[in-house]
């Protein structure tokens, strides 16, 4: 067995043999999704935690269905409405449900950093669920599931990530992860949204789209904050959209075999047209399947780690 | 009340002086230095063979914390950690509760160290009520009580003519200015250093620029207005650059750089460590290169800690929401001794120099000389020292250092302020 840490909370940390043996379990456990009776005994009487300080639905309903599936004990968690209001610290809530001796805490924080402060000081197995701007490990690894179902393989593939780099978490653990199989990235937005020592992560940057997606085997567009505007980084939505949108016309130039993907939500009609969305190229629903059987296979990995 | 330190290595750059010297104190003054000195009767003799005696070193950027927080550092605390890491006297920052913008504050500080500090303690006042950047605070009367500069550190001046302005009322003080200098507006998202470790961390940066820009201003105003500005703890290639033009137009200012400014990298936030977090934050390796090239060309003027004390649940949190600041009194001397001195960056002489004459200047504090008729403030280093730093064993109050664990050798390891032993 390739997997030997104790959490996963970054992509930088993680190995390609460890990413490789992630997709392969995924493979496995896709086949439980197709069952009438979507349950195998692999976690009976492990405990998930899913600590969620940052609204989701679906990553936290995908941790949760995995964790489910695997006949795991899951406990929602959230934010809002429990001792974090009442001013208890974040290292001390966690503490706190340690005490209650779970198996695994997935984590989602605001703050970059907070699913490595918990690793350092909990006993059990912490899985980074989204941290600010840093990482969101699992879902690097659902793209590259998708993106190797797909295309069948992964080495020598050129990705494109287009929009806001600078807030993405997504856009940096895809980075690294397809670095570590060999892929070509190249980001693209305007130059507000690309961060300082970008091209130093190795990879290609461009403030051009269709320059940017000519030659790519996989598009990928991230999420445009609304927020963004009164940041200073963009005028407006509207010239976002014209500028950095992709639209059926635009995809004219690109290679006839393209994959589209998104991490999701969309915003439907400012970096993706409805009809791009909907169009024979777009992978994102098969990516919300994938992020299942990947969570899976990281929470069996994970769970399963010190009865092996 | 005699003092004889025997048989010491000499180091007193104001005087030009490096060699085996007796010291010889009374009174509270150097009497005299020479050989074979005979100790006095009654004289407290110390035994410095294999030692060095330097002048007392002076850290003119410490926060004490003290009236207000004294639940991260007091006066008693803090001056403590100040004899025990080598340092006879300390300036301490206006940003406490209240703030020190007014001479009650003031008089308060000065009397609670003349009771309590076990080293000089010497107050810096606000340049604006209530540091908050809009009117100046009563800065004749703090100059009456005492004040020895004005800053409002911990935040910069934004408005460009409140600060021109009091440059220009400081002026018959003789009191520099020390600016913070930071946009507020560059800097205000960023908790690290804006590059490709923030970029891979996922924290908001703030660039150098945001540290440049308001040098540049700062530079310009003290053009304008004649006044003396002194850049705080200066951090990038771009600011040593403009200091170093200024002074050579003649520009009335002057720099300090910090230990950790000097030492580390931001590299060494990868693992997000709180300790790691501090304004300016930790720049990068051309950065640090500068910093050290400007200290050793004269162009940054001393060495300051901004020992910035706070308590373990300020720290122990997500690093963008934790507070700003490391402490460094215990750490900065034996620090500068194994990484710079031993390291062959710089000669004991001018680390010397950085400590005590220089800042001495330019605060005009006494001390910062082993000349007969000088306070006898002494530091006694032993450069075969070796050391580890654990936090747990700090006079300090605080924690927050970013060096816990860090190994060297030299050390301070004897204090004396005004002739009287205060460390060990």
């Amino acid at each position: 067995m390739a997997w030997k840490r104790k959490d996963l909370v970054s992509m930088q940390d993680t190995e390609a043999a460890e990413i490789i043996e992630v997709l392969d379990t995924a493979e496995s456990m896709k086949e439980i999704a197709t069952r009438e009776i979507k349950k195998v005994p692999t976690l009976r009487g492990k405990t998930i935690v899913n600590l969620f300080y940052e609204a989701s639905t679906r990553t936290r309903t995908s941790f949760e269905i995995a964790g489910k599936w695997l006949s795991a004990d899951v406990i929602n968690f959230s934010g809002s409405g429990s001792s974090a209001e009442k001013g208890e610290s974040f290292l001390d809530t966690a503490k706190n449900i340690e005490a209650m001796s779970p198996n695994v805490v997935v984590v989602r924080h605001k703050a970059p950093g907070g699913p490595a402060l918990l690793a350092r000081h909990l006993k059990c197995s912490v899985i980074n669920a989204g941290d600010g701007a840093h990482e969101h490990p699992t879902q690097a690894l659902l793209d590259l599931l998708t993106i190797r179902q797909k295309k069948g393989h992964l080495e020598g593939l050129n990705v494109t990530i287009v929009g806001d780099i600078t807030h993405s978490r997504v856009a940096r653990s895809d980075i690294h992860a397809m670095r570590k199989m060999g892929m070509t990235v190249t980001v693209a937005g305007p130059p507000t949204l690309i961060p300082a020592g970008c091209q130093d992560m190795g990879v290609k940057v461009s403030h051009r789209l269709e320059e940017a997606i000519a030659h790519a085997d996989v598009i990928m567009m991230l999420r445009l904050q609304h927020e963004r505007m009164t940041g200073g980084f963009i005028p407006s939505l509207r010239e976002y959209s014209r500028v950095w949108g992709l639209t059926l016309d635009r995809l004219t130039h690109c290679r006839p075999d393209v994959l589209i993907m998104h991490p999701g939500p969309v915003n439907r009609g400012v970096e993706l047209s409805p009809e791009v969305a909907d169009s024979q190229y777009s992978v994102i629903l098969d990516q919300v399947t994938n992020g299942v059987a990947v969570r899976m296979a990281v929470l069996y990995l994970l769970a399963d780690r010190r009865a092996a | 009340m005699s003092l004889l330190l025997k048989g010491g290595r000499v180091v007193d750059p104001a005087g030009g002086l490096d060699g085996v010297q007796d010291v010889l104190v009374t009174d509270g003054t150097i009497a005299r230095l020479g050989r074979g000195l005979k100790a006095p009767e009654g004289a407290q003799v110390v035994d410095a063979a294999g030692k060095v005696v330097c002048p007392g070193f002076i850290d003119i950027h410490v926060h004490l914390r003290e009236p207000g927080y004294e639940y991260k550092e007091t006066i008693a605390s803090g001056t403590r950690a100040a004899a025990a890491g080598g340092f006879t006297a300390v300036a301490c920052m206006a940003n406490t509760l209240p703030v020190n913008d007014n001479r009650a504050v003031t008089d308060f500080i000065l009397a609670k160290a003349r009771v309590e500090g076990a080293v000089r303690v010497y107050a810096i006042g606000a340049v604006t009520r209530g540091l908050k950047g809009q009117e100046l605070a009563e800065m004749a009367e703090q100059a009456e009580a005492g004040c020895v500069a004005f800053s409002d550190d911990g935040l910069c001046v934004m408005n460009a003519e409140i600060y021109r302005r009091a440059m220009e009322y400081t002026l018959p003080f003789g009191t520099p200015i020390i600016s913070h200098a930071e946009d507020e507006h560059l800097a205000h998202r960023g908790a690290m250093h804006e590059g490709l470790v923030s970029t891979e961390l996922g924290l908001a940066g703030q660039p150098s620029a945001a540290e440049d820009v308001m040098v540049a201003r700062d530079i310009l105003l003290a053009e304008l207005t004649g006044a003396h500005v002194h850049i705080a703890h200066i951090s990038t290639v771009g600011a040593v650059r403009l200091v170093r033009e200024a002074k050579a137009r003649g520009v009335r200012v002057t720099a300090e750089a910090t230990p950790h400014h000097l030492l580390l990298t931001d590299e060494a936030v990868r693992e997000y460590d709180p300790n790691m977090k501090m304004a300016p934050p930790l720049r990068t390796k051309r950065d640090v290169e500068a910093v050290l090239e400007g200290l050793l060309d004269g162009t940054v003027d001393c060495i300051a800690t901004d020992h910035a004390p706070h308590a373990l649940s300020e720290k122990e949190d997500e690093f963008g929401a934790c507070a700003n600041g490391v402490i460094g009194l215990e750490t900065a001397v034996p620090l500068l001794l194994d990484r710079l001195v031993r390291g062959g960056r710089m000669d004991l002489s001018t680390l010397v120099q950085r400590l005590s004459p220089a800042p001495a200047r330019l605060l005009n504090l006494p001390g910062g000389s082993l000349a007969a008729g000088a306070p006898a403030d002494i530091t006694v280093l032993d450069l075969e020292r070796p050391w580890t730093v654990e936090p747990a064993k700090f006079r300090s109050r605080a924690r927050n250092t970013p060096f816990a664990g860090s190994t060297g050798t030299g050390a301070p390891v004897m204090t004396i302020v005004g002739g009287k032993v205060v460390s060990p």
